[in-house]
């Protein structure tokens, strides 16, 4: 199954009744996969006029109760930037799906991360936060889509799954996960259904003009993103027990990392790999759990070097983090990444590296 | 003791924040009253837009959602399709409606969304403080016009019921005004009977209210009422612009059909075959 379509079928399994896309490379088959499937299981698929319109359908349909979803890529992620802030505001839930492509303007179509920045730090204007999910395989396509639901309920926040051209075109074995059953879902008694004279009018808003109305309204979202980041961070880790050179990446570019990680250890070089699954919050625990025992970091990013701000945030200066990147819709090979980590490991001095390490390495 | 005059139970008790001499209080009561007749409030969701009635979701006692500036039509489209059971309503001004959310609004009409939108249009940004709409007439003189809207410079205004009556997708468009009694009365029929066409399924339906703002006009409530006759009917005629059930269909599918019948040329020779 291609990626895209995984996160469609999923989508659906978890519950989405409604979706709203507009056209544009490369999520597509997202789409296209909504609109012959959704009206079979008795939901809403409608194209709508504009990204605009599209996250403001959802924005509606977020209101109204149900589970509701949008797909772009990055040009339209921008566009959707105004929704989120208020879907965000309202703190009203919902799936926003971005299949990254290179940037800015119009740039490309081939795969990207360099919309981790507007994912974690500004999807839209004002003070807040989308929980940020980075799938690296299809199955995890498949599996985050699943759960980005039931967080976005959870917390009644927008949940973002960040993708790229990649992940959404490539085509692997998935086992999809089982519909849920609709009746079983989270109650929402603050939706705009009507009242049926039955409770006060329900309300969804996000202006308050009072100073203080809205300072306390940031506050309460803050407090709710404490919990997020205390209960919800996640990030996978690969042979970094003994690791002196730690890689960080996501997505598919940590698929790559991954590779290198392996072909160092063949040349004797202790090398392990973290791999965030949420970019927001940003599993730090993880970094954290290594920073000790590191001699370096190296983050390798499908863009100019984004999501290294987190990890020298997380690493706070006790360890040298290095940065190594492709833009523009290029995708690293594990040699160019091998190539930095040996680079980085003579640096620091770590055992194993440069022509000690072929002997020695050669030797056991 | 007959009770002969009371608020509408479909406005809350909350003061309207509106200026004197402003309609929209009077639109906001028709409204009201149009909920209570057809007893509709309890399934009622209303889009109050960005401009000076992005309070309403406070005036009025149904469920409320407040929308981004333009995007009511949207979020309606969002509601609507969640909930098709309900009866969903925008309101919306004229920046909000023909300037900013012109994609939203015209792509609502058009899909025929089963919603009702109130459009007020006053020809100027109220609560800006007073720039010019894309309503606002040659010659006014606003915040951003200062010396009079040029045409050659700022283009027309947009005469926003007649533009939408070209589209399959649209039940009902009328041009109303809530300056006389006898305005009032027409506008409260036209509004009731776009939120039956909704109920009954008809098609997307629009009301435009010509209204006042004596505020940002710059006038006392009675000239401004006097500007609107004079200056602002003849360019905004009220009237029906387009009501396909008047027409003799039941929907605005049979309308479209109609239409496309009456303007397909009679099949003279045969399609072309294959190469």
């Amino acid at each position: 199954m291609k990626g895209n379509e995984a996160v469609a079928e999923s989508a659906i399994r978890a519950g989405c009744r409604c979706f709203f896309g507009y056209p544009i490379t490369p999520q597509t088959e997202l789409a296209a996969y909504m609109s012959k499937r959704m009206g079979k299981e008795g939901g809403v698929y409608l194209q709508a006029e504009s990204e605009i319109a599209a996250i403001n359908m959802v924005y509606g349909a977020a209101a109204a109760g149900a589970r509701a979803m949008t797909s772009s890529s990055s040009p339209g992620i921008s566009l959707k930037g105004e929704g989120i802030s208020y879907m965000a505001g309202a703190d009203r839930p919902g799936v926003i799906v971005n299949i990254q492509r290179g940037g800015p303007g119009l740039g490309g179509i081939q795969p990207s991360q360099a919309d981790y920045w507007q994912a974690t730090r500004a999807t839209g204007h004002g003070d807040f936060h989308v929980i940020v999910l980075a799938p690296s395989t299809v199955q995890e396509m498949a599996d985050e889509v699943y759960g980005a639901f039931d967080l976005a309920d959870t917390y009644r926040t927008p949940v973002m799954i960040l993708g790229d051209g990649m992940l959404g075109q490539m085509m692997e074995p998935v086992v999809l996960p089982e519909p849920r059953d609709a009746s079983a879902l989270p109650a929402k008694p603050w939706a705009t259904t009507g009242h049926h004279d039955a409770r006060e009018h329900n309300i969804v808003n996000s202006l308050y003009l009072k100073p203080d109305e809205l300072e306390r309204t940031n506050f309460e979202r803050f407090e709710r993103y404490e919990t997020i980041k205390a209960n919800e961070q996640r990030a996978e880790t690969f042979q970094v027990e003994d690791a002196d050179i730690v890689i960080v990446a996501f997505g598919a570019c940590a698929r790559i990392a991954r590779s290198a990680v392996n072909k160092a250890r063949e040349k004797g070089i202790k090398v392990g790999l973290i791999r965030p699954i949420t970019l927001w919050p940003y599993p730090v625990s993880a970094i954290e759990e290594v920073v000790g025992g590191a001699k370096a970091f190296l983050v390798v990013e499908m863009n100019m070097g984004q999501m290294v701000d987190d990890v020298r945030l997380a690493v706070n200066g006790r360890k040298p983090v290095a940065f190594f990147g492709r833009a523009g819709g290029i995708i690293p090979t594990p040699l160019e990444v091998l190539d930095e980590v040996e680079r980085l490991a003579e640096s620091v001095g770590a055992p194993g590296t440069a022509t000690v390490s072929a002997t020695e390495g050669g030797a056991r | 003791m007959k009770t002969i005059f009371e608020r509408p139970k479909s406005l809350t008790d909350k003061q309207f924040s509106y200026c004197p001499g402003c309609t929209h209080g009077i639109t906001h009561r028709l409204v009201a009253e149009t909920l209570d007749e057809l007893g509709i409030e309890g399934k009622t969701i209303g889009i109050a837009p960005v401009g000076c009635s992005v309070m309403a979701y406070e005036f009025f006692a149904c469920d409320m959602v407040q929308a981004a500036h333009g995007r009511a039509p949207a979020v309606a489209t969002g509601l609507k399709r969640v909930l098709p059971e309900s009866v969903v309503f925008s309101y919306q001004g004229d920046g909000d409606l023909a300037s900013i959310g012109m994609a939203e609004t015209v792509h609502a009409a058009t899909r025929g969304e089963k919603i009702t939108v109130i459009f007020i249009n006053n020809a100027i940004y109220g609560m800006t403080g007073g720039q010019m709409a894309p309503t606002s007439l040659p010659g006014q003189v606003t915040q951003t016009s200062p010396f009079g809207r040029n045409p050659d410079n700022d283009g027309f205004p947009i005469r926003v019921c007649e533009l939408l009556s070209t589209l399959d997708g649209v039940a009902l468009a009328q041009r109303v005004s809530v300056d006389t009694p006898r305005n009032i009365r027409a506008a409260k029929k036209a509004i009731k009977k776009a939120f039956e066409y909704q109920i009954d399924g008809v098609g997307y339906t629009i009301i435009e209210v010509v209204s006042t703002c004596p505020t940002n006009w710059g006038m006392s409530p009675d000239k401004a009422m006097d500007w609107l006759r004079d200056k602002m009917l003849p360019y905004y005629p009220l009237g029906v612009y387009k009501d396909v059930k008047a027409d003799g269909f039941a929907n605005v599918a049979e309308a479209a059909a109609a239409r496309l019948a009456a303007t397909t040329p009679e099949p003279e020779v045969a399609e072309g075959g294959e190469e």
